[in-house]
């Protein structure tokens, strides 16, 4: 299996004045961080709140060239290359004066592609993120849990082999994220896309993922690499499992160490 | 359902309450004339208002539709020049930081200067009356649009950078609607300055119109009459403001959602 997306040695600081006058020139974000995602994989970060996980999503994305190290997607330099990803921030963005529909369609509007046929082709993906029937809704009307489906299914529709999900279920109560947890498992195991997938929650890492990296605090790198050896398709009783456990206090060992 | 009742209460309530506090001036107005044996010419009574207000209504009317006619007109020009103005402002830098001064000189320039000034450059027709309306309503509507568009949703604007927007797409796509909640603020601002800037705009002399009628009204002393117009002109200000605010209702609540 041929890595989609290829990280070496990425160093990341912010200039500010803020730390200037704190004494330092500048914030060390992420250091030494170097990873391979390799295609249709679900790898996720796992770090704890500042030690520079979404900053590390925005670089992958594209969005800043300030940093050292390269990185690299479907084997381009993303230095000289434009490579489109899939990209969910950490704040949903949906526009509330745009129907769900709208809102979904939004990548292909901006592209110009042929939204009538789009708005066909996309009939089963709406049933299966359960949004039929809200299609016409605006999103101030939607839970929680919906506007996040409505985030993940535009994010579905930008171009690009790669998901770079930040946090998306960050803002979600404890049930509805164990709902969402479950959903996004069986349609990604359908699906199956290449997915960068961010958290802070432990359990929710080791659920969804095929390898977890745990990152330190600031500046983040990542110290270690855990394989999740659990069958796919996976289920909730996963977690009942002593193994899911082990997982989860090699993590918690490692973080308390920083 | 409940909750919404509620709130409807409560609103209407808070409504009230500006409609007694001026009922209870009016009584306390009608209260000193009559104690007080003031002569009408320097105070009439609210009572003596009214009668004004009905005695000329065929001169009030005429003079109203003059002067409304100035204010709508001038007031459409000047949102139509400010959106203009406003979107050049927002999308551009250097356009906002060249125009900015410029606009703000302008509304330092007293309208009591301008508008003779108005009048011997371009007589004593419709043109001078609705140029002054424009100057007093553009700016608030170019300003408040301009704010709301470079108002910057980063999140935002990194989305559709990365879904690969052009410049004019952010702008037209997302930019405009976040603005339109601050136009409408200016609007608002517009709405209310745009009779008072066509009845300033009168002063200085006019076939018809209610300044050119509050002048002869004062001239002649008959001062329940220059009441009965200014009483008009609250009016007319009330309503066009009343209007646009029925249109943002409509437009931003409705079809935006936004708050
Ligand atoms: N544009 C910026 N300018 C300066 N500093 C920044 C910028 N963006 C992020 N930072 C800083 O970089 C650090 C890492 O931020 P980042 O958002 O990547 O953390 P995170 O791991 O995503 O945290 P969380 O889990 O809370 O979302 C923080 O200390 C933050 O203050
Ligand atoms: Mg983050």
């Amino acid at each position: 299996m041929k890595n989609i997306i290829e990280i070496n040695r990425l160093n990341k600081e912010f200039l500010n004045p803020e730390a200037e006058r704190q004494g330092e020139s500048s914030l060390k974000v992420l250091k030494d961080v170097s990873l391979s995602v390799s295609e249709n994989e679900f790898v996720t970060l796992l770090g704890p709140s500042g030690c520079g996980k979404s900053t590390l999503l925005k670089l992958i994305a594209g969005l800043d060239a300030t940093y050292e190290g390269s990185i690299f997607l479907s084997g381009k330099d993303l230095r000289s290359n434009n490579v489109p990803v899939c990209y969910m921030l950490q704040k949903d963005c949906l526009m509330p004066w745009r129907t769900v529909l709208s809102n979904i369609l939004m990548p292909v509007e901006i592209k110009k592609g042929n939204l009538k046929k789009a708005r066909e082709d996309i009939k089963p993906l709406i049933d299966e993120f359960g949004l039929s029937g809200f299609e016409n809704y605006l999103p101030g009307k939607l839970s929680g849990g919906m506007r996040q489906r409505v985030a993940l299914l535009r994010t579905y529709l930008m171009e690009g082999s790669i998901m770079l999900l930040d946090e998306p279920f960050g803002a979600l109560d404890e049930i509805t994220r164990i709902q969402m947890q479950d959903w996004l498992i069986s349609v990604w195991e359908r699906h199956k896309k290449t997915v960068l997938f961010v958290t802070h929650d432990l359990d929710e890492a080791i659920f969804l993922s095929d390898r977890v990296l745990v990152m330190s605090t600031r500046p983040g790198t990542i110290i270690k690499e855990l394989r999740i050896y659990f069958a796919r398709p996976r289920s909730r009783d996963m977690v009942l499992d002593p193994k899911f456990n082990e997982y989860k206090r090699e993590i918690l060992k490692l973080l308390s160490e920083g | 359902m409940k909750k919404s009742q509620n709130t409807g209460r409560n609103n209407g309530r808070a409504d009230l309450l500006p409609v007694g506090i001026v009922l209870a001036v009016l009584v306390f107005w009608q209260l000193i004339v009559s104690w007080g044996d003031i002569p009408p010419y320097i105070l009439p009574s609210p009572i003596m208002v009214l009668k004004a207000l009905f005695d000329e209504k065929e001169l009030l009317l005429t003079h109203t539709l003059a002067t409304l006619n100035e204010a709508l007109v001038g007031f459409s020009l000047a949102v139509v020049l400010g959106m203009i103005f406003g979107i050049l402002m927002g999308y551009s830098e250097p356009f906002r930081r060249a125009l900015y001064p410029i606009f703000i000189i302008t509304q330092t320039i007293p309208i009591i200067v301008l508008a003779p000034l108005f009048a011997i450059w371009f007589g004593f027709g419709f043109l001078p009356k609705i140029l002054i309306v424009i100057l007093v309503c553009f700016f608030p509507v170019a300003v408040t649009f301009a704010q709301g568009l470079i108002k910057a949703d980063e999140d935002m604007d990194q989305l559709l950078k990365v879904m690969g927007a052009k410049r004019w797409q952010a702008f037209r796509k997302v930019r405009i609607p976040q603005a339109l909640p601050s136009l409408f603020s200016g609007l608002k601002i517009a709405a209310t300055y745009s009779i008072m800037g066509a009845v300033i705009s009168e002063w200085v002399g006019a076939k018809s119109g209610l300044g050119i009628f509050m002048t002869r009204a004062m001239s002649s002393f008959r001062t329940s009459v220059l009441f009965a117009d200014v009483f008009v002109i609250i009016v007319l200000s009330l309503g066009i403001y009343k209007a646009v605010e029925i249109i943002e209702k409509k437009i931003i609540l409705r079809k935006y959602n936004i708050r």
